[in-house]
């Protein structure tokens, strides 16, 4: 396990010292990749521009969720986007390769690729937050400081958990890729926005069954002190990391599943 | 005109050959159609009328937006680039048939596959679901032809863009960003409508706006009579334009050819 | 090194617009096969043989519907990671190696994926990079190599942890004269000196010839031949021919048992079955020979004929 991050830190050192290099191409990528991701932001800008508030929420808090939701996912995004093009290593027949190497398969899937350009997402989100808190007075005790920690590697576990089921989709059919980003995108999308606004199904079924409520929204409630409008128990607030590990626990059920198709059914 | 037929048929045939990604697609449109919609609903409990949206318009616009988003093909088109950089573009230019002419051929027979299988299942749901606005007969056959214009226009930038690829080895970053471009101001984000008025009206000069908002204001009624036959010309203008622009881009390549091989 | 007995694998193969209708195929029936350690084995067969399948079972890729394989003492689909090793791989047309990266790097990362210590490492990157002469694109991103370059490069990513048995699947195809031949160099070296086992899967029969001692051949699923190649060329071989430079240019010799060929001035080619000394002879009792040479049998042909036997013969 421990050597496994030293294979992906010298990936990872490997990759940016090779994109660097091309020095001005880099620069378009980062700045393409930075506007791209900021554009959600500027649909909240203009929201508020029309209305003085969503639901009971201000432009700082919403700003607040986006960050939350944009730094968490930019950062998975960053790690683990690769699995994007999953579907196309399994069509090309790469991955037996990595049935052939000593090591597990998810880890060596995520380190096949690490694309430095998506720090720009990172870095639009920091700035959504920075502005976020410039605009809120929030009332900080320890408990929150600790949710709040515990929330960030909590949304990247969950991200990468519903990312990692989405690409096991692969093992059964190469076209079904896009599919995963109605997740993974649209996830963090909708962790941008107060829960209470979408409908009852659809919180069920994306804020629940696919956790996504619990990557920032509840975390967010008890942070910024505000009560949530569905009579959702309090507790809720603090599910964050549990939810995580059971997200967890199921992607590396389902993947480790997958695998056991892909090998008793051929490439 | 035969051949035109011929290559249409290639492109639409290019797409339906993988029908689970257009299953795929469509789920993922319809997906965030209920995101989109739900976000600007929250907006009308607070206003009644936002840039001359009303409720039923905004989620129209919703509606609207996401299924058009395949049959203008708003994401990164990379088709020509890719060919200019593995060199094939070297064949294309030495056969008698200009390459713009070719690539709109078959974007013109891609766009009635999307509108069909990526278009109509997400707008249907959204008509369940939801209180479209419906429009009378002379709104619909405009709109029908604002669509098709705004996937020329579509075309044009993508063309220009895909451009890039000739003069630069890397061009991730300028498709990325012309993406960008097209996805803001055309109204997908949001609609032009919402942005402040220096804003929105700068939006409205740029021929991004013919892309997606022009197509919803249609549907919507918004134009009518005069100002109706003023934006689908402005979509004319700017598709020539466009396409005057790529043709330019494309004479210019040819002559200082450097074929980017592998 | 390898032991394979009945070994089976089955596929469900789904067809129709969304994959409705079913129907089983038998990739690989029941084949039985023995490798020592130290051999170097080619594994030849019509496309779509089986050939890659059973490889797919042997490295751990596949997990076989019957039948026992045992490889290096392992079983490759329960002890997979254990396996992998032990062994290492090389698939021609597909790429290992990281794309962006200059290929020094992927061969770091490779070491720290295989955990091989940093003295064995440097002592076999010097070695393989002196031998497959990489200096010069040592430090170039894989994406812009050459295709001889980049094979040459794949195969010292499967050696570098100093494996006891290499799986090779089309290594050289598509490339040139010369760097084919540095490729085969390199297998015989490394199976002489350092006693790598090679199982070599090919369609180059240039590569059976030069480098195989023993041949397994599989068709429609079922082994049809294993065994050695002078034997293969006795049991298929019928014909050879005989060339012979005579003194002066002459009209074409009749001799017994054999059919001149082809004539070309003083130079003739004689069909023949059995023994060339003995036709040899009858021709020097015919005419001054200044030259003669025995040309065997185009492996290709030999190879042919096989596909084209119905049953099995092993």
């Amino acid at each position: 396990m421990v050597d496994g991050i030293l294979v992906w830190r010298r990936l990872v050192g490997a990759q940016i010292r090779s994109q660097l290099q091309y020095r001005m191409s880099f620069a378009l990528d980062m700045t393409g990749t930075f506007w791209i991701s900021f554009i959600d932001f500027f649909v909240v800008l203009t929201i508020f521009h029309n209305v003085p508030r969503l639901g009971s929420w201000t432009v700082h808090e919403v700003a607040f969720l986006y960050a939350l939701s944009a730094i968490t996912f930019a950062v998975t995004d960053l790690l683990i986007g690769h699995l994007d093009q999953f579907p196309q290593k399994i069509r090309d027949g790469n991955f037996d390769i990595v049935l052939v190497r000593p090591r597990g398969t998810l880890l060596q899937i995520v380190a096949s690729d690490f694309a430095t350009r998506r720090v720009a997402r990172v870095l639009q989100g920091v700035i959504v937050l920075v502005y976020a808190l410039s605009g809120l007075h929030i009332h900080w005790t320890p408990a929150r400081e600790a949710v709040l920690l515990a929330s960030l590697p909590s949304a990247a576990v969950i991200f990468s958990s519903i990312w990692v089921v989405g690409a096991c989709i692969a093992f059964w059919t190469t076209d079904g890729g896009e599919f995963t980003n109605a997740f993974t995108y649209g996830g963090t999308t909708m962790a941008q926005y107060p829960f209470d606004i979408y409908s009852a199904w659809l919180r069920r079924f994306l804020g629940y069954f696919v956790p996504l409520a619990f990557v920032c929204y509840f975390p967010a409630l008890y942070v910024l002190g505000k009560p949530d409008l569905l009579g959702v128990p309090h507790f809720f607030d603090f599910l964050s990391p549990a939810v995580a590990l059971v997200a967890a626990c199921i992607a590396g059920s389902i993947w480790r599943f997958a695998v056991r198709h892909y090998r008793s059914a051929g490439g | 005109m035969r051949l035109d037929w011929e290559i249409a048929k290639r492109g639409w045939r290019r797409y339906a050959a993988y029908p689970w990604a257009t299953v795929a697609g469509a789920f993922t449109n319809t997906v965030f159609g209920f995101l989109q919609a739900y976000i600007l609903l929250a907006v009308y409990r607070h206003r009644a009328n936002v840039g001359g949206f009303d409720q039923a318009d905004a989620v129209t616009y919703v509606w609207l937006a996401q299924s058009m988003i395949m049959t203008v093909y708003i994401f990164s088109w990379w088709e020509l680039a890719w060919r200019i950089r593995d060199g094939s573009i070297a064949t294309d230019l030495a056969r008698p048939l200009d390459p713009q002419r070719y690539w709109l051929a078959f974007d013109l027979g891609r766009a009635p596959y999307h509108f069909l299988f990526r278009g109509l299942p997400p707008f249907v749901i959204g008509a369940l679901v939801f209180q479209l606005h419906w429009p009378s007969p002379l709104d619909a056959l405009a709109f029908v032809v604002s669509l098709t214009l705004a996937v020329v226009v579509s075309f044009g930038f993508r063309f220009l863009y895909n451009s890039a690829a000739f003069w630069l080895l890397d061009f991730r970053g300028i498709v990325t960003l012309s993406t960008t471009v097209v996805i803001f101001f055309s109204g997908m984000a949001i609609p032009i409508r919402y942005f402040p008025h220096a804003l929105r009206e700068l939006c409205y000069a740029l021929p991004f706006a013919a892309v997606i908002q022009t197509p919803v204001d249609v549907w919507l009624g918004k134009r009518s009579g005069l100002d109706l036959a003023g934006v689908l010309a402005l979509q004319v203008v700017w598709a020539l334009a466009l396409l005057g622009l790529g043709k330019l881009a494309l004479g210019r390549a040819t002559r200082k050819l450097v074929i980017q091989g592998g | 090194m390898i032991e394979v007995e009945q070994l089976s694998k089955q596929f469900v193969v789904r067809r129709g617009r969304f994959r409705r209708e079913q129907h089983a195929v038998e990739a690989v029936k029941e084949i039985s096969f023995r490798v020592e350690r130290g051999e170097l084995l080619g594994y030849l067969g019509p496309n779509g043989a089986g050939k890659s399948t059973t490889i797919k079972m042997l490295t751990g890729i596949l997990v076989p519907t019957s039948g026992r394989v045992t490889v290096a003492g392992l079983e490759p689909s329960r002890k997979r990671i254990e396996l992998a090793r032990r062994i290492g791989a090389m698939f021609g047309q597909r790429i290992q190696l990281w794309w962006d990266l200059p290929l020094l790097d992927s061969f770091q990362l490779l070491r720290h994926i295989y955990r091989v210590p940093p003295e064995r490492y440097r002592r076999n990157l010097d070695r393989f990079m002196e031998v497959l002469e990489l200096d010069s694109f040592i430090h170039t991103p894989v994406r812009q190599l050459s295709l001889g370059q980049r094979i040459r490069g794949e195969l010292v990513a499967a050696m570098l942890h100093g494996p006891e048995l290499l799986f090779l699947d089309e290594p050289t195809i598509g490339l040139d004269v010369v760097a084919k031949q540095r490729v085969r160099d390199f297998l015989v070296e490394i199976n002489r000196d350092d006693g790598v086992t090679v199982m070599l899967t090919t369609h180059d029969l240039g590569d059976i010839e030069r480098l195989c001692n023993r041949l397994l051949v599989i068709d429609h699923g079922s082994l049809i031949w294993d065994g050695g190649i002078p034997e293969l060329k006795e049991r298929y071989g019928g014909e050879r021919v005989l060339v012979v430079d005579l003194e002066a240019s002459a009209p074409p010799l009749a001799v017994e048992g054999a059919t001149v060929q082809r004539v070309d001035g003083p130079r003739q080619w004689l069909r023949f079955r059995g023994s060339a000394s003995e036709l040899t002879a009858r021709v020097a009792a015919a005419a001054r020979i200044v030259d003669l040479q025995v040309q065997e049998p185009d492996i290709e042909e030999i190879v042919r004929r096989i596909y084209s036997e119905p049953g099995s013969r092993a």
